[in-house]
């Protein structure tokens, strides 16, 4: 027996969030988190709301905190977080909670959009496709394959201080994506709208975004990259 | 909330605040170098009144105070804010700000007067 606490708030009824034991039969399988919700659900409360898709860390919709660490409930296996017997689930913290584990992500997204995350180019297009070398192709690497599950920004202090002025990891991931591809001509706009003190600067270093990115990109180093080309590009 | 940041630019305040650490380390380590092996009244006060050691504990007292500056500034407006602490936020933010930096200025004053003996 699984011994599962799960964060409960509907703002419609509940005057202040509360947590929610329940004792999950997981029949000695080393289950995946997601795999413990659907039971509770399934078999003990109906009511519980969560997000979820593609159930295989693709989609990116459930992202959790889990333990105290955030990641995709989908392929987050109980040994790796359970302890003691017990599991903590809580929605991605510094969100607004809509209900239960479901986040408001407008804030997230607000972010992601002030990046531009598409590519950008003056020139006249070609009669097929713009071409790219291997070796800048091989530059996107760890950069493109970022599924917004928002588990990295969630993570972040500075974001949670700051949601509104700080991009946060995942907007400045994507934000290098871009400043890196060999096809996009906007790199000195893009740059300009990122020389205050808020949009890159509030990334202190302090890799969190790094340790629980599901899909082990690290958007800390992306972040250093972005700096470097703001020092040279002020020069 | 930018117009109360050091130089009201990222870029600036970041390449300053690790300019100026790296200017107090070699401070603390020209420091260090007179202390650490033991000193007296009059060791202390010839090395620090040669000119070149007031120039340099000058040099170190500007770097220490863009480098609070910039550092206190981002640990207000990441906690003593309208999302921390309600409608408060903004203004009390605004005068632990002022706060600070007059008391920078101070500082700044105040050691020019110690450093040059005036």
């Amino acid at each position: 027996m699984l011994q599962v606490s799960l964060y409960r708030y509907s703002p419609e009824s509940d005057e202040a969030p509360r947590m929610q034991d329940f004792r999950v039969d997981t029949a000695g399988k080393d289950l995946m988190v997601l795999d413990v919700l659907e039971l509770v659900k399934s078999q003990l409360d109906s009511s519980v709301a969560y997000r979820r898709s593609c159930r295989e860390g693709v989609c990116g919709s459930d992202g959790l905190n889990m333990n105290g660490k955030n990641g995709l409930a989908c392929i987050t296996p109980l040994s790796e977080v359970v302890r003691k017997g017990k599991l903590v689930i809580r929605p991605l913290p510094g969100l607004p909670v809509i209900r239960d584990l479901v986040v408001d992500m407008t804030l997230f997204y607000a972010q992601y959009e002030k990046v531009e995350p598409y590519l950008q180019n003056d020139e006249t297009p070609p009669e097929i496709e713009r071409l790219q070398t291997p070796e800048d192709r091989e530059k996107l690497d760890g950069l493109y394959e970022c599924i917004l599950c928002a588990c990295c920004s969630t993570s972040c202090p500075s974001f949670w201080w700051n949601p509104d002025r700080f991009i946060g990891p995942a907007g400045l991931l994507q934000s290098y994506r871009f400043l890196a591809d060999s096809r996009d001509t906007a790199t000195e706009e893009r740059l300009s709208k990122l020389e205050d003190p808020f949009s890159v600067f509030r990334c202190h270093g302090i890799q969190n975004c790094a340790s629980v990115c599901p899909k082990g990109l690290n958007p800390t180093k992306a972040i250093g990259h972005i700096k470097s080309m703001l020092l040279s590009n002020s020069n | 909330m930018n117009v109360t940041s050091f130089s009201r630019s990222g870029v600036s305040d970041w390449i300053l605040q690790r300019a100026s650490s790296v200017i107090m380390l070699a401070y603390s380590l020209a420091v260090a170098s007179v202390v650490i092996p033991g000193t007296n009244y009059e060791v202390w006060s010839a090395f620090m009144t040669q000119v070149w050691m007031r120039s340099f504990s000058t040099l170190a007292l500007i770097a220490m105070i863009a480098h609070a500056w910039i550092g206190l500034w981002g640990v207000l407006t990441d906690y003593v804010t309208v999302r921390m602490l309600g409608s408060l936020g903004d203004r009390l933010r605004f005068c632990l700000l002022f706060f600070m930096v007059a008391l920078l200025i101070l500082y700044l004053v105040w050691g020019i007067f110690i450093i040059w003996g005036l």
